[in-house]
């Protein structure tokens, strides 16, 4: 079993802390001149995303978490599970609805995701920063206007609900930020 | 890359170096004799809180090798000064930690030592007071100083009596000011419960003392005694002080032990405790003990971070902010 002392603590260091894989976000040395040191950590449970705080006694040990960040392609669900796959090898792994969550709607297939895996299970799913998604299902647009002011929600084929320009239309390819979940522009055909 | 830059900027330079004048002048106006004593040693620091870089010579340039260690504070070169009858004296010098890294340590750092015979920890506390107050002067504003006892600071801040609770209510104090921690132990040995009151006086007390004044605390646990002599009492305590201004630790100091046996047994405690955690093992210094046995005045000493003290003067709120090229750009 994998430890790290809290001589190590870094930003980013994946821990297991009362039964799930976090990762270090902050991290403060606190020594007294005299006496006994302690880290103070701040951490990420990395299947919650909840953010908690714990000291550790400096010099304690604590088990690694084997978790690791992979860039895997989205292929297909199937009801049940998301299923990814490893461009190079063409391993597969199914992400079950808790680590899809609410990436769900921007996950298109043959987008390329980062795939968090805990003992090789997917745990979390980040989508690419943009995608770009076909319109299914919005108001008519308003002809002549092209200024983007206003806007109006549009339904897109992986299932978001993005807000559009007026001029939008339904069958347009648009480009949204996964991040914010805002339209960037349309996409030429 | 930049990491060539200082990451200190010219104006704090400005200021440090302003700041080591008016230091100096407070000195020199007192009759305090400025002293240097080596940074490089034959013996190291004990204690097992501290971690000394060890380094060597070849002594024969051949097998023997011959380990030195770098000071983690100047205080036995000192006392024997003081042991040799060279009066109140100062120093200013680097110093050496292991394994301190963060946003209020560096590995190597300026301590600000003075010792004042005759004095006992109260009368310095009032020196420190003043010594502060004269260089915020113009850097910041101070208002009136706190002085607490150890035990009503934990009372009042940390709604616990240090001297009465067990393990169990300490951890229950810390419980209730919302801590989690990990590692520590629940017996009621001294040191498992000196870690549970210092993790309450570094994360509880720390955060809640008044800001914008210097607070002073004092009479430590007997069992944090450190270099400080022990006054006897129900009960018995270290006359040993901190200074904290808005929650950062400035100075540690003490009404310092003389009693040669006392010393050498306590330093045997901390070699035990080393080997008991696995630690790198450190020779005593001798030559300490045989000044202490030569006899050491009454006096009281006490060390200040200068870079600490830049930064609560400054405002800074990381000490690379006052290192002109902090340990990762060394």
């Amino acid at each position: 079993m994998a430890t790290y002392s809290t001589s190590e603590f870094k930003n980013g260091l994946k821990l297991m802390i009362d039964g799930y894989p976090c990762s270090i976000i902050e991290n403060e040395l606190v020594k007294p001149g005299k006496g006994q040191a302690f880290n103070r950590v701040k951490l990420r449970n990395l299947k919650t995303g909840r953010v908690m705080e714990k000291t550790f006694k400096s010099g304690e040990s604590v088990e690694a978490a084997d978790v690791m960040d992979t860039e895997l392609q989205y292929l297909y669900a199937d009801g049940e599970a998301w299923y990814f796959m490893d461009p190079n090898t063409f391993e597969q792994v199914g992400a079950d609805e808790t680590a899809v969550a609410d990436n769900l709607k921007w996950l298109k297939e043959q987008d390329m995701c980062e795939v968090t895996l805990w003992n090789g299970v997917p745990i979390a799913i980040t989508p690419p920063n943009f995608v770009e998604l076909q319109v299914t299902e919005t108001d008519p647009g308003l002809r002549g206007d092209t200024s983007g002011g206003g806007g109006k929600p549009a339904t897109c084929n992986t299932g978001a609900v993005v807000r559009v320009p007026l001029f939008i239309e339904e069958g347009e390819m648009i480009k949204v930020d996964t991040r914010t979940g805002e339209y960037v522009g349309r996409v030429k055909g | 890359m930049s990491d060539w830059q200082p990451t200190a900027s010219l104006e704090m330079l400005k200021t440090r170096a302003r700041l080591l004048s008016r230091l100096r002048a407070f000195f020199t106006e007192k009759n305090i004799l400025e002293v240097q004593t080596p940074v490089l040693s034959q013996a190291g620091n004990t204690d097992p809180s501290i971690e000394t870089f060890i380094t060597q010579q070849h002594e024969d340039r051949k097998h023997h090798i011959q380990p030195s260690f770098l000071n983690t504070s100047p205080e036995f070169a000192m006392k024997r000064l003081l042991a040799a009858g060279y009066g109140s004296i100062y120093q200013v010098t680097p110093v050496f930690r292991q394994d301190e890294q963060g946003v209020r340590h560096n590995p190597e750092f300026t301590l600000l030592e003075w010792y004042r015979i005759d004095f006992d920890h109260h009368a310095l506390m009032g020196e420190v007071n003043a010594f502060v107050r004269y260089l915020a002067e113009d850097l910041l504003t101070l208002e009136r100083s706190q002085f607490y006892s150890y035990q009503d600071a934990m009372i009042k801040f940390a709604n616990v009596d240090p001297f009465t609770a067990n393990t169990e209510s300490l951890k229950a104090a810390t419980e209730q000011a919302g801590i989690e921690v990990i590692g520590l132990n629940e017996s009621n040995s001294d040191s498992d419960r000196d870690a549970w009151l210092d993790l309450l006086m570094s994360q509880v007390v720390e955060k809640n003392l008044p800001k914008n004044c210097p607070v002073f605390i004092y009479d430590y646990p007997a069992s944090q005694a450190a270099l400080a002599k022990i006054r006897k009492g129900t009960p018995d305590v270290a006359e040993r002080f901190e200074l904290y201004i808005n929650g950062i630790e400035l100075a540690n100091g003490f009404h310092e032990l003389r009693n040669a046996g006392e010393q050498a047994e306590r330093f045997h405690r901390q070699q035990l405790k080393r080997k008991e955690l696995s630690q790198q093992g450190i020779p005593a210094d001798h030559h300490l003990i045989a000044a202490l046995k030569h006899g050491l005045p009454d006096c009281a000493g006490v060390a200040i971070g200068l870079e600490r003290l830049l930064m609560v003067l400054t405002g800074a709120k990381h000490i690379n902010e006052v290192l002109t090229f902090p340990f990762d750009r060394s």
